[in-house]
């Protein structure tokens, strides 16, 4: 038996502890009751708003005390949340109070990377940035600026980088999280999953998660509809080399070999065409290239398949019959972060087919049509052309890289080579490029080319370290953001807003994009003075206000249908009108029509393929200092079969580093000796190893599986990055 | 007489954590210390494996061998629904509670007191859910008074199989673990 336990025992009779307490609660010998009596007549207030912890955005309701941040839950008249926060949006005051934030602008002294730095003024940060810009500008043309961004807080930085005329703005949620995904989705059905994900797993009578590990993966409404599929007697199919949390709750679990997920869905569509299981109607009304498809999946029977994922043929007949049983209520989850292994677009690909055999798109259970409120936007001047275009992806190398504007690592090839032309400045908000994107290495070279790197954050992430400025974020408690207008199973708007000051001399985002913007002449963009006369004109166009939204940080608007017989036009906005199993478009660029399997490389002798994912209590590397989050998990461990730790005399808590395949070592890591995982991978959650000296609570603890990343494998259509294409062994001198 | 339970779906649970941290936000419990935890058993060898998630706490036993320890009579059984609960002003901090407890639940907090769950007297007297119960997105957590026949606790526990922690211990743990 293998019991893990979440709290940290020896440290639980330490006197050592320093109350949590900033939250300003009652200290001292009270009973619970008299406590509680406090906490009712102690001047309760609670202020609506939105959540930021990850970026799904969930309404949530803050609590003050006395004047200070106490707690925070979800907001029951929230479609997202519906009341319930996941434990990072629980832990989000947290953020508030966290030591280790960004407190004034900070601009670096010496070389860059010393990380050593001058406090400066708003104003002096503020001028050096718009002179910088300016110099780039006339030397260079506004396209040498680029914009890195995560998160709805970058809608003012990217206004001030299109009215000064770049159009080089990418975020990593595209080439190096769901773009694969959706260009996948959009090549079949003609739109994509988008988030939050279109997927109506409360619905579903059979849910297959492939690689997805939600329960470690906490996208709030996702978890909530997955506890609810479980409790109305759903099946589940999950396949991940590592028995998840979610394999703990699955009927079939397919402990497949990592990279062969492609074999596996060749195989089951074999069985349902072959078998005639699929939704046939369906598939004759909807369907283009039916008959060429069948051809092309002939060849991939369980037996072939077998060799290829390890997973036996009766298991894969089974859950095949299981998956055709239950549709078109049965649901192949698309994944989200789905970078693997360079054919990932495909892969995605193989899954909407999957999903459109079953009938599932449209239909109850499956994926429904996402409606929204209509609100408006501001009416700005429109923004220059820019001449040269975007500098991503000459030529049209990865056709369909076209998701979420540039891509980020086309930017980074660009500032690397000058070609084809120079980037001179970055500016980085709100994503730590250094772990984001793969193979730091090469971050590092083209920050030498750069005149200008600032990065705006909350906390001082591992790009903070190369910045030339800092520009510290008021944290989302502390500020308005734009309004989040979403594309969900119900309309709403939600409204964030500040429930507490900053600190210190932190600055909202849409403060710090406008003052640049009048910095750098461009006042004509911003013809408002503060974000509320923003905000309550877009409310206004809606016909709502602020005032009105402010009271209880949500509208929401008539249900719509969102399903095919409901209502929905049965429409596909693909080049044939229909779901297209063969496709034509992708033949004529020269790939493959229906998706192919190509096996993985196979581990080097003594190394494990490194698999990444997620833990509940943290979001990417931007949590590891909230006192609240790290106190449930301050880092990771390096999971390990207890076979193979076994063979190298490692056992659960024992201290090693990995190495990998280019010789990269990692920071110290614990070992966890466990059955939940095969023998030819480890796994790291991702977000540990914190080099940033700035980052005090997390420094260190744990090994990050970013700095391991040194290969990637590149998406012939869209240009992501596949990055489970990394082998680790372990050394013992720790 | 009401007896106040927890019922918690061990199928539902996703061991995510929510219930730790919403209790330290609401109860301002202090830093590297926890009322609540959870533990993931694991059994069998891969890939055959079959894990319990659980959300664990004070059982608030109905025979409560920390009470029955206590030199000054701080522990105690409430009037209200037999929770168990702690007097810090009676309290001298002795940790005979500490090593009577088969679940480990308690601790001493830095101000010298034993600390551990109230079932979240302060809410649940006023007939809220306690904070775990309320923040679970899972909706994996129960609270009720398993006297009354008619409420969801009984109900669960009267269809569903489901089993308590240490019931050798002769607790008579309040807490219960449906499978």
């Amino acid at each position: 038996m293998d019991v893990t336990l979440s709290r940290r025992r020896f440290l639980k009779i330490s006197s050592a502890a320093l109350g949590w307490s900033v939250a300003g609660g009652t200290l001292g010998k009270i009973s619970p009751r008299a406590s509680a009596a406090n906490a009712t007549n102690g001047g309760i207030e609670t202020i609506p708003t939105y959540c930021d912890m990850c970026f799904w955005k969930c309404g949530a309701i803050a609590y003050k005390r006395n004047g200070k941040l106490w707690k925070i839950e979800g907001n029951p008249e929230d479609p997202l949340s519906r009341g319930r926060l996941c434990p990072r949006g629980t832990g989000g005051i947290g953020a508030h109070y966290d030591p280790d934030r960004l407190r004034a602008p900070l601009m670096r002294k010496g070389e860059r990377g010393n990380e050593q730095w001058v406090q400066v003024t708003w104003d002096e940060a503020l001028n050096f940035i718009a002179d910088k810009m300016q110099q780039i500008k006339a030397e260079y043309g506004p396209e040498a600026v680029a914009l890195f961004s995560h998160g709805i807080g970058g809608t003012f930085f990217k206004h001030t980088i299109k009215a000064y005329g770049s159009p080089n703005i990418a975020a990593p949620s595209f080439a190096q999280c769901r773009g694969p995904r959706d260009t996948g989705f959009n090549l079949t059905f003609g739109e994509g999953v988008s988030t939050p994900e279109r997927t109506d797993i409360r619905h579903a009578r059979c849910l297959t998660l492939i690689g997805s590990h939600l329960g470690e993966n906490m996208h709030n409404t996702q978890v909530q509809e997955f506890s609810e599929a479980i409790q109305n007697g759903a099946s589940i199919i999950v396949v991940d080399p590592r028995y998840s949390i979610a394999a703990s709750k699955a009927k079939y679990y397919l402990p497949i070999k990592p990279g062969t997920d492609m074999a596996l869905l060749l195989a089951w569509m074999n069985v349902i065409v072959n078998e005639e299981l699929y939704d046939k109607a369906y598939v004759k009304k909807y369907g283009f290239g039916f008959e060429a498809f069948r051809a092309e999946i002939a060849p991939y029977t369980p037996e072939w398949a077998y060799p290829e994922t390890t997973i036996e043929p009766d298991l894969i007949r089974a859950t095949a019959r299981e998956m055709a049983k239950h549709k078109p209520a049965s649901l192949i989850h698309p994944g989200r972060h789905v970078t693997w292994y360079g054919d990932d677009a495909q892969r995605s690909r193989a899954i909407a087919l999957l999903n459109a055999l079953l009938g599932s798109w449209g239909r109850k259970g499956g994926f429904y049509s996402p409606v929204s409120m209509d609100v408006p936007s501001y009416p700005y001047p429109p923004y220059p052309p820019s001449e040269k275009g975007k500098v991503d992806n000459p030529h049209e190398k990865y056709p369909y890289a076209h998701g979420h504007g540039a891509l980020t690592t086309g930017i980074r090839d660009a500032t690397i080579t000058g070609e084809p032309y120079p980037v001179k400045g970055w500016f980085v908000y709100a994503t730590n490029l250094i772990n984001a994107l793969p193979n730091e290495k090469e971050t590092i070279e083209a920050i030498q080319h750069l005149d200008l790197l600032v990065v705006i954050d909350v906390i001082p992430s591992e790009i903070a370290g190369w910045a030339d400025v800092i520009l510290p974020e008021s944290v989302y408690l502390e500020r308005y953001d734009e309004l989040n207008v979403e594309w969900f199973r119900d309309p709403f708007i939600a409204l964030r807003q500040p429930v507490v000051e900053s600190p210190h001399n932190q600055k909202p985002n849409w403060w710090i994009a406008k003052k640049l913007a009048e910095k750098l002449g461009l006042s004509e963009y911003y013809p408002w003075n503060h974000i509320e006369e923003y905000l309550d004109y877009r409310l206004k166009h809606a016909g709502y206000s602020l005032a009105e939204i402010k009271k209880k940080g949500i509208i929401t608007g008539a249900k719509q249908p969102i399903y095919f017989d409901e209502g929905v036009p049965d429409e596909f906005y693909t080049p044939s009108g229909k779901i297209e199993f063969y496709s034509l478009q992708l033949k004529e660029k020269g790939f493959d029509p229906v998706p192919k399997y190509t096996p993985p490389d196979p581990p080097p002798p003594g190394f494990y393929r490194l698999l990444y994912g997620r833990a509940p209590v943290h979001s990417f590397g931007r949590t590891q200092t909230n006192p609240l989050l790290a106190d449930m998990m301050d880092e990771n461990s390096v999971w390990i079969h207890v076979d193979i730790a076994r063979r190298y005399g490692l056992k659960t808590g024992d201290t090693i580093r990995l190495k990998n395949q280019d010789g990269v070592l990692s920071n110290k890591v614990k070992v966890l000796a466990t059955e939940r995982i095969r023998t030819d991978c480890v796994y790291l959650v991702h977000g540990f190893g914190h080099k940033n000296k700035m980052l005090k609570r997390a420094y260190m603890k744990g090994a990050s599986d970013a700095e391991l990343i040194t290969r990637y494998k590149i998406d012939p259509l869209m240009g992501g990055t596949g990055m489970n294409v990394n082998f680790v062994t372990f050394e013992m001198e720790a | 007489m009401a007896r106040l339970a927890m019922v918690i779906d061990t199928k539902k649970c996703v061991g995510c954590m929510d219930c730790v941290v919403a209790c330290k936000t609401e109860n301002n419990v202090p830093e590297h210390l926890d009322r609540d935890w959870l533990v993931y058993e694991t059994r069998g060898k891969f890939p055959t494996l079959h894990m319990e998630i659980r959300s664990e706490r004070c059982n608030h036993c109905d025979n409560p061998p920390c009470v029955y320890c206590c030199p000054t009579g701080a522990s105690h059984v409430h009037d209200f629904g037999g929770v168990v609960l702690v007097d810090y002003d009676k309290c001298i901090g002795c940790k005979a509670c500490l090593a009577s407890c088969p679940y480990d639940a308690r601790f001493i907090n830095p101000n010298g007191y034993a600390e551990k769950c109230t079932f979240c007297i302060h809410r649940t007297e006023k007939g809220d859910d306690p904070a775990c119960v309320a923040v679970c997105p899972t909706h994996c957590m129960y609270f009720g008074d398993i006297d009354d026949p008619n409420s969801e606790v009984s109900r669960l526990l009267a269809s569903r199989n489901h089993h308590a922690l240490l019931p050798a211990a002769g607790t008579k743990p309040q807490i219960y673990y449906l499978t």
